[in-house]
């Protein structure tokens, strides 16, 4: 494996060994998020470092008293870390208004775990109207000033303009190492792929930036010694399970494209350096970014980037990610599935926990791999 | 021998039948507004129902939630829709309500308030909703992408009313950003209904939507006397008049009856059940398939006196200074203009006591605490309801907010609209021996222990 992938997986495992150093070494803010709809631009700005709360995938014991277990693992596997005490270093905790989820999540962390700072930005949901920008710019310019109040500081307009660099800068380089999982045999598995975005959320932007150009020097001639077998797309919720991809690419099958949080849509939109106001530029990125379902409506424009790549990455089927008691997800999911299936795309639907029943899935993939490829032997 | 429980004069509500009336009116004026020339608009209980009054007096709706219960309490029809969503790769974990609604337009059958089930689902010719769950938005989207699946284009309006939730008045940006796409959707509906819009009717239903829903309000308080006048399985009857039509002149008309008839059992003494001992409120929709639950309450001396769902879900509240929760009284004069309607809708809207969980799990706590103090609740009945996203949000922080302060509470896990999910033996078994541990036996027929 290349070293930039090996890195990638290092921070991911090591990423609370990793934020500590950070913290210590140069003497900074660290705030946690929940949601991809928090405008990292800023954070970084005021010279904040984002880092997204993940789960561990490990069946949460501490968290019933808190939220009612109907509510999805995401924000229960989140907050339980929290409760554990392995987000210890974070000194705020911020969170962009995405589901009803993981705002349990941030609400109960931030009334049952000691923090200095805790902020909710009400990033509109309806952002199909022409008024969600101008409103949107006014909760950025409080969110900014809180920050500036919290940190001492004020965030001037270069401060801006350097934390839409670092991002957009991060976004670009990621989107120029999806295009090599466009040939035949790709150069990244999806595995390779997940941990390369999965660690963007959790490292500085500049340490990452910097693992990504070296990464894009060596990754033409990278050579893969494996066939590739059926090109996969994964789509759906939240997804950070590593064991799953890998169990998958396994089985004959390689991601060669996604479309969830963890994936294409948490960096496919850049800000557009153009416009002059900053705080409008970045409010712009976040209204007209590939939106989460819980902000897809009244028209569901997700599922034609969704139909979109499918297409361009050729895929020969896609399995579509629904983590339980996802309301916004699991509503898109019979007209995601149609409008594949119209372009000829078959998927198969899997419904996620906070760990996976590989036993289970293992038979099911299979056996959607086998209908993509023909019918194995049997004698 | 133990002394036997006082035992309350009772008597029906004299407007029952005038509720009951209304709600069935209600569902045939949708079905059959296309007869007289009318229209038909689907959205939320909490949409801005006020705002598509303006196209007329013979424009009728049919409330989302409201349908999904009536739909939830006939549970053989229920279940039929549940069956129906699966069958199209829905998933059974999401809003039960929003599967019901779903369910029905698949099996293209409509029900009626009483029941009947009747061929053909009648399609709107618009949807106007508004958005502060996860659900609400998306809900409709799929009632468009059903339709459409079956030849019918239906245009729909969504307003975006996720702006927070404050007990001072909301900042200006925030109302704005509501007024403005109210604004676009007035335009909007002209364009797709071809009527001309008329701003007078549009003030007069915002006016009649703050006198519904304060005047409800004004009903709910009046249960803080003991006895109760009226409990909270018979207000579901009442306040769902609200949910279905609170900007109408006849909604406004009904709770002032119905306040004023209600004010008229106070004075006289008359009570929801003979043998209140015990009071209650409860918190989220209830299992709409098992109301009996109430019922069988009443054999212990319980009496819910309501809730912040059924008080405030569609009743609007404040804070006086002096901490006491009140019903919000009207604003001084009504409004005059387009520009003022709406903005008179969209402050008085984001009041609404039902919307501060949605943000900060304090607020509810703090106005379940005004409820048990001021109404003398002896204990709350938590209802963990897996079919609602949008009011169970935060429920687990509200258990733990109330037991802090030493209320008693007691939790149970159902669903309001999916009767799969609701245990009813293992319920009661549990919520007997809460009333057992409170010191309640069940009474005799004569009303002794």
């Amino acid at each position: 494996m290349s070293e930039p992938f090996q890195k990638f997986r290092d921070w991911i495992d090591n990423r609370h060994e990793y934020a500590k150093e950070w913290k210590a070494t140069r003497n900074r803010r660290i705030a946690g998020y929940f949601c991809t709809y928090v405008p990292e631009e800023i954070l970084i700005a005021a010279n904040v470092l984002p880092v997204r709360i993940l789960g561990s995938h490990e069946p949460p014991t501490v968290t019933e008293p808190y939220v009612f277990a109907m509510f999805c693992h995401l924000c229960r596997d989140s907050l339980a870390q929290g409760l554990k005490g392995r987000f210890d270093y974070l000194d705020g905790i911020v969170e962009g208004q995405s589901c009803l989820h993981l705002r349990q999540a941030y609400n109960a962390w931030r009334l049952h775990i000691p923090i200095d700072y805790a902020f909710y930005i009400h990033v509109p949901h309806g952002v199909q109207t022409r008024h969600a920008l101008p409103y949107y710019t006014e909760e950025l310019r409080k969110f900014k000033r809180s920050l500036g109040e919290w940190t001492g500081r004020k965030i001037t307009e270069r401060d801006l303009a350097r934390g839409i660099n670092v991002m957009n800068r991060n976004r670009d380089l990621m989107h120029k190492i999806y295009e090599y999982r466009k040939p035949n045999n790709p150069k990244l598995t999806g595995l390779e792929a997940m941990e390369m975005v999965l660690s963007s959320q959790m490292v500085d932007k500049e340490d990452h930036n910097g693992a990504l150009e070296e990464l894009l020097k060596t990754l033409p001639s990278r050579e893969m010694d494996r066939n590739p077998g059926v090109r996969l797309m994964i789509i759906g919720c939240e997804d950070d399970d590593r064991i799953f991809m890998k169990n998958v690419e396994n089985l004959g099958a390689t991601f060669v494209i996604d479309e969830h949080c963890t994936g294409s849509r948490y960096f496919w939109n850049l800000v557009d350096s153009s416009i002059q106001d900053r705080l409008v530029a970045i409010a712009d990125r976040y209204i007209s970014r590939i939106p989460c379902p819980s902000k897809d409506w009244p028209e569901l424009t997700r599922i034609k980037q969704a139909v979109n790549l499918a297409q361009t990455y050729n895929v020969q089927g896609a399995l579509v990610i629904q983590n339980k008691f996802c309301d916004p997800h699991g509503i898109e999911v019979p007209p995601l599935r149609e409008e594949l299936k119209a372009v000829g795309v078959p998927t198969y639907p899997l419904e996620f926990d906070v760990t996976v029943p590989w036993g289970q899935f293992r038979t099911r993939v299979e056996a959607f791999l086998e209908t993509l490829t023909g019918l194995e032997e049997l004698f | 021998m133990t002394n036997p429980v006082k035992k309350y004069p009772t008597e029906p509500l004299k407007c029952w039948n005038e509720a009951k009336s209304l709600r069935t009116q209600y569902y045939e004026n949708y079905l059959h507004a296309h007869k007289n020339g009318g229209l038909r608009w689907a959205g939320g209980a909490w949409s801005f129902s006020s705002v598509p009054a303006g196209l007329g007096d013979d424009v009728h709706s049919v409330t989302g939630e409201p349908y999904g219960a009536t739909i939830a309490f006939h549970k053989d029809f229920a279940s039929e829709c549940h069956d129906a969503v699966e069958a199209a790769g829905f998933p059974r974990t999401l809003c039960a309500y929003m599967r019901n609604y779903w369910g029905a337009i698949l099996l293209d059958k409509f029900i009626l308030a009483d029941g009947r089930v009747i061929p053909g689902y009648p399609t709107p010719d618009f949807i106007w909703q508004d958005h502060i769950c996860c659900s609400h938005g998306k809900w409709y989207e799929i009632v468009k992408w059903l339709e459409k699946k079956k030849g019918k284009e239906i245009p729909m309006f969504c307003t975006d009313v996720s702006v927070g939730y404050s007990l001072t008045p909301p900042e200006k940006f925030r109302v704005d950003y509501i007024v403005n796409q109210l604004q676009d959707g007035i335009l909007w509906l002209e364009k797709v209904t071809g009527r001309t819009y008329n701003d007078q009717l549009l003030c007069d239903a915002v006016w009649n939507e703050m006198k519904s829903t304060s005047l409800w309000a004004e009903v709910c308080a009046l249960n803080q006397v003991i006895p109760t006048p009226i409990d909270e399985k018979t207000m579901y009857s009442l306040y769902v008049i609200g949910t279905l039509m609170k900007h109408r002149p006849e909604c406004a008309a009904f709770y002032e009856k119905l306040r004023d008839e209600v004010q008229n059992r106070v004075d006289r003494g008359i009570a929801a059940i003979p043998h209140e001992r015990f009071r209650v409120i409860t918190d989220t929709q209830p299992p709409w398939g098992f109301l009996k639950i109430f019922r069988a309450m009443e054999n212990y001396g319980v009496v819910s006196l309501g809730s912040l769902y059924s008080f405030g879900l569609i009743g609007m509240w404040e804070y006086q200074p002096d901490g006491k929760w009140i019903p919000k009284p009207l604003p001084s004069s009504k409004p005059a203009t387009r520009e003022e309607a709406l903005r008179a809708i969209v402050e008085w809207t984001l009041n609404r006591p039902e919307w501060a969980h949605f943000y900060r799990p304090e607020l509810k706590t703090q106005m379940m605490k005004s409820i048990v103090q001021q109404w003398k609740a002896n204990a709350v009945l938590l209802h963990y309801n897996r079919g609602c996203e949008g009011l169970s949000v935060h429920i687990a922080e509200n258990r733990l907010g109330l037991l802090k302060d030493g209320i008693q509470v007691f939790s149970f896990e159902g669903n309001m609209g999916d009767e799969r999910e609701f245990d009813y033996p293992g319920t009661m078994a549990r919520v007997t021996a809460f009333f057992e541990s409170m010191g309640l036996e069940k009474l005799s027929t004569e009303g002794g222990p």
